[in-house]
């Protein structure tokens, strides 16, 4: 099957979800650069990391007219899955596909670490071959990864199990020293109302090979592969 | 016409910019300094003549691009009626 790189001026780890797909995974991949209209025969859009459009204004916020976007609307509203990593999650509360916003990370500072992060839900094609309560070590890299939404909402999210990942300490627990920068109900990632577009601060993608210090992120790729195969994607099926 | 819009967070949404700032000058000694909101502020030149239809125009530009309606609101500033800026 085909992943689809979208790839923004600034965007930083289009080739990290390449290699991820493409190398470690052995899927087709390709890169989609962000003025093009259509995502041609791709059976999964990544909205990778970085600083898309330098990150001008807000976070996210320029990188939403592009004209790629309306291809993925699109392509989301058709149910098929889309993963937005660290500023592809920021794109995608900007675009409106996912609800919320990001603020500056509590302290002010950039977080470039390693966190918990437990999967609170496996009911989405990023997450079905997890455990549930499963904590993943993942890095995380950014300054505006403070998830808020009002609460209102994020008492929907949590109603829906809407919320798919949480900050956690590696024994699981759910406590503010695990929280890197201040989100709301520890929420480090989130699903649309039909699970298929899912939105996280932390890198997978950065994650798929022991020689860089953790693997744990593999499964999300894996996942969505899983995913399309029992879909019957017509990709999967022939390849 | 130059319109000016203020962007700044809801007051509902924490700001941890405005937060530190006010830390720093409690520490500089100005204790009756009692908060600071950080916002931003954009000044724009519109090819428009009328009063009203300067507004509509900034408010719109504003609500979809400048701020973002979730953490953010804003307000717009036009010159004084009859003035010549």
């Amino acid at each position: 099957m085909t992943f689809a790189v979208v790839v923004f001026p600034g965007s930083n780890c289009d080739h990290d979800a390449y290699h991820a797909a493409k190398h470690v995974l052995g899927q087709d991949a390709r890169f989609v650069w962000h003025k093009e209209t259509t995502l041609g025969d791709a059976d999964v859009v990544i909205l990778p990391g970085g600083f898309s459009h330098g990150d001008y204004l807000r976070t996210g916020a320029i990188a939403r007219f592009s004209p790629v976007m309306a291809a993925v609307a699109d392509f989301a509203a058709a149910g098929r899955p889309v993963l937005g990593v660290c500023n592809g999650f920021q794109i995608l509360l900007e675009c409106g596909l996912l609800p919320g916003a990001m603020l500056r990370n509590r302290d002010l500072k950039f977080h470039c670490e390693f966190v918990g992060v437990r999967v609170e839900r496996t009911d989405t094609p990023f997450t079905l071959l997890c455990q549930q309560g499963q904590v993943l070590q993942l890095p995380i890299a950014h300054g505006e990864g403070n998830y808020y939404a009002p609460p209102e909402v994020v008492a929907e999210l949590e109603a829906a199990g809407r919320v798919v990942f949480r900050y956690a300490a590696a024994d699981g627990s759910i406590v503010d020293s695990a929280n890197p920068n201040g989100s709301l109900n520890s929420i480090a990632g989130i699903c649309s109302e039909g699970r298929n577009v899912v939105g996280l601060m932390p890198h997978p993608e950065r994650a798929v090979e022991a020689m860089v210090g953790s693997a744990d992120g593999l499964v999300l790729f894996e996942s969505v592969v899983k995913s399309l195969a029992s879909m019957g994607s017509h990709h999967a099926v022939a390849r | 016409m130059k319109a000016r819009v203020f962007v700044t967070l809801k007051p509902s949404v924490f700001d941890p910019q405005g937060h530190t700032i006010v830390e720093a000058l409690h520490s500089l000694g100005y204790g009756n300094v009692a908060d600071v909101r950080q916002g931003k502020f954009f000044e724009i030149d519109l090819n428009v003549t009328e009063r009203a239809a300067a507004e509509k125009l900034a408010a719109d530009v504003a609500d979809r691009v400048l701020a973002n309606p979730v953490i953010e609101s804003f307000r717009i500033e036009l010159p004084e009626a009859g003035g010549n800026r």
